[in-house]
């Protein structure tokens, strides 16, 4: 068994294939994650996330490839891995008919960590996470953004090296994304490794130092925020709204104002590092679209752009 | 608990580095769950008592001591027992681990796998399938030792149990009985998609098989065809069983056949259970 302490990679992925009968729900990725830096999965409902972060949490089994978890093999070292791993996963998997408090002391003890220091760790991620003055409710009383943070207290009851994180905000409003997004920073600050999967971009902007982003099983392009966004896309974006169908017609007289054009169903993106002169031309063509917004380029234009789909369908 | 919580430490202390035992045994994977399933008694035991303890002693009082009273039945004719009562006994008790087994491996198991998908928060610790299903039918199993127990410890003032061994023998056999149904139920549970083939394994399975396999008439009475069909079911040879230590009157070939029936189905359930939840959640 290799010693992870001596390496610096906590997830190395070749060729990493995942079928179900004979659907590829993976097709083949290369991955590195490194210690202490926050990792994303960017991508559509469908792309392989979800069954990419399976494997990485060793419970799934490879189908093809090879993985490394924290220097180890998950199909001969499995519980070794869990045991060091923290996983909040998409959907909530609290038992509802037990208490805040309880679903914390429990899972810990499946870790075989000793009731005392449980206790002690349960009190600690009760305050970390807010939820100490609901300690003694029921999860079903809960809400939405209490069950997401209960969730990622409980995934971190083992202190855990690795924490992987299956669309941490999915379906949460947006202040209760924010106050998550806010612990998942302190928790990346105190030098924990984040995975995380996501189809929002403005969440793998604010916490991914490196992301690839995955459609279809494979991975169609990787970087940093930045990086990718200047690999892929202009500096701006001017978005043109016209009138109901209009827009498959009007993209063509548009065309040539900038490097690239998107055709939505509600909207024209017109890409160019300068997003006031398209405008004005527009205008000078005389064409009068109902709105019109300038706004920097983001990591959905460089899914769209890559894909040529968004990635909220 | 003290030295129970020194070894816990040992083993969690070696889980943080490399080199930490990959596969814990089946017993430490169990005893990690006892505080869930603690949590779980603590909050369904009132719950229990109706189905556990009630309900049978009702049965009793209605088929054994009332109904009972307008049966005069030859010994002979009741395989041994000196009254309807001491008849009906070790079959109903047998009857009812079987119903307590059912009832706890089908919509629990269900809500586990499916409703709450506790078993997935299960799985992404150390735990692994064959734990989560050796503390269930743990869990099961301590079950049915107190409603049995409680059973026949009720009724031993009424004379139906001819030795105090037979008694403990008789106890032995119903748990075992309910062990069988309890670990096969599982296994079919952890193949089904919906709860809706609940109903008809009630109906159609654990109803009739409480009724016709010799619980409540020898099976003698369902004539040659039927009497042999009855002995096929898995209930039988825990009724006859449970009804041989209590009455006194075993014959040992035929107890060593049910036994060895109970144990390979109990074996068989606990394979089925453990594939079957493999191919459910790992996948």
């Amino acid at each position: 068994m290799a010693d992870t302490s001596l390496s610096d990679s906590m997830i190395v992925a070749r060729g990493l294939r995942k079928s179900f009968g004979d659907f590829e729900a993976v097709k083949g990725i290369d991955v590195e994650v490194r210690r202490g830096e926050a990792f994303g999965f960017l991508g559509p409902n469908g792309a392989g996330k979800s069954s990419t972060m399976r494997m990485i949490a060793a419970v799934s089994p490879v189908s093809g490839g090879e993985l490394t978890i924290l220097g180890m093999d998950p199909a001969t070292h499995g519980p070794a891995i869990r045991g060091r791993l923290g996983v909040c996963p998409q959907e909530d998997t609290l038992d509802n008919e037990l208490n805040v408090r309880d679903n914390l002391y429990i899972y810990g003890r499946y870790f075989g960590i000793p009731k005392a220091e449980v206790n002690e760790r349960v009190d600690e991620l009760l305050d970390f996470v807010q939820l100490t003055e609901k300690a003694k409710s029921k999860v079903e009383d809960l809400s939405g953004g209490m069950k997401r943070r209960l969730t990622i207290a409980r995934s971190l009851v083992n202190r855990p090296d690795l924490l992987l994180l299956d669309e941490p905000t999915t379906g949460l409003d947006p202040q209760a994304r924010h106050l998550l997004w806010d612990k998942l920073f302190r928790l990346k600050q105190a030098g924990v490794t984040l995975v995380i999967t996501t189809h929002y971009m403005d969440e793998a902007e604010q916490l991914c130092d490196r992301l690839v982003v995955m459609d279809k099983g494979l991975i169609v392009a990787e970087g940093s925020p930045l990086t990718l966004i200047r690999e892929h896309s202009t500096r701006e974006v001017a978005e043109l709204r016209f009138g109901v169908g209009e827009h498959e017609a009007l993209a063509e007289k548009v065309a040539d104002l900038g490097s690239r054009v998107e055709v939505l169903p509600d909207r024209l993106l017109v890409y160019s590092d300068d997003g006031e002169e398209v405008i004005a031309k527009v205008h000078e063509r005389g064409l009068e679209p109902v709105a019109v917004l300038v706004r920097r380029s983001t990591l959905e234009d460089v899914f769209l752009s890559l894909t040529g789909r968004t990635l909220v369908d | 608990m003290s030295d129970l919580d020194r070894l816990d430490q040992r083993e969690d202390g070696s889980d943080q580095r490399a080199g930490a035992p990959d596969q814990l045994t089946l017993g430490e994977g169990v005893r990690r769950q006892f505080d869930y399933w603690f949590t779980v008694y603590k909050r369904t035991w009132r719950g229990t008592i109706i189905s556990s303890f009630l309900a049978p002693i009702f049965y009793v009082l209605a088929m054994g001591v009332l109904l009972g009273g307008f049966i005069q039945g030859d010994p002979d004719k009741l395989e041994g027992a000196t009254s309807y009562l001491a008849f009906v006994v070790p079959g109903l008790i047998a009857g009812h681990a079987m119903q307590t087994a059912v009832g706890e491996t089908t919509y629990p198991v269900m809500g586990l796998i499916k409703w709450q998908r506790v078993y997935d928060s299960m799985l992404a610790t150390p735990l692994q399938v064959r734990h989560l299903v050796a503390a269930h039918l743990t869990f099961v199993g301590v079950r049915l030792v107190m409603t049995c127990g409680v059973f026949t410890l009720v009724l031993a003032p009424f004379g139906v149990f001819v030795t105090w061994w037979g008694a403990i023998l008789a106890f032995l056999a119903q748990v075992l009985v309910g062990m069988a149904f309890a670990a096969v139920v599982y296994g079919l549970t952890s193949r089904m998609r919906s709860e809706e083939g609940f109903g008809v394994l009630f109906r159609l399975g654990v109803f009739p098989l409480f009724l016709f396999s010799g619980a409540f008439f020898p099976v003698s009475n369902l004539g040659d065809v039927g009497a042999w069909v009855a002995r096929l079911t898995p209930l039988w040879h825990g009724v006859n069983l449970s009804r041989m230590f209590a009455l006194d009157h075993v014959t040992w070939w035929l107890a060593a056949v049910n036994t060895l029936v109970l144990v390979a189905l109990t074996a068989f359930g606990w394979w089925w259970s453990v594939t079957g939840l493999t191919k459910r959640l790992v996948s």
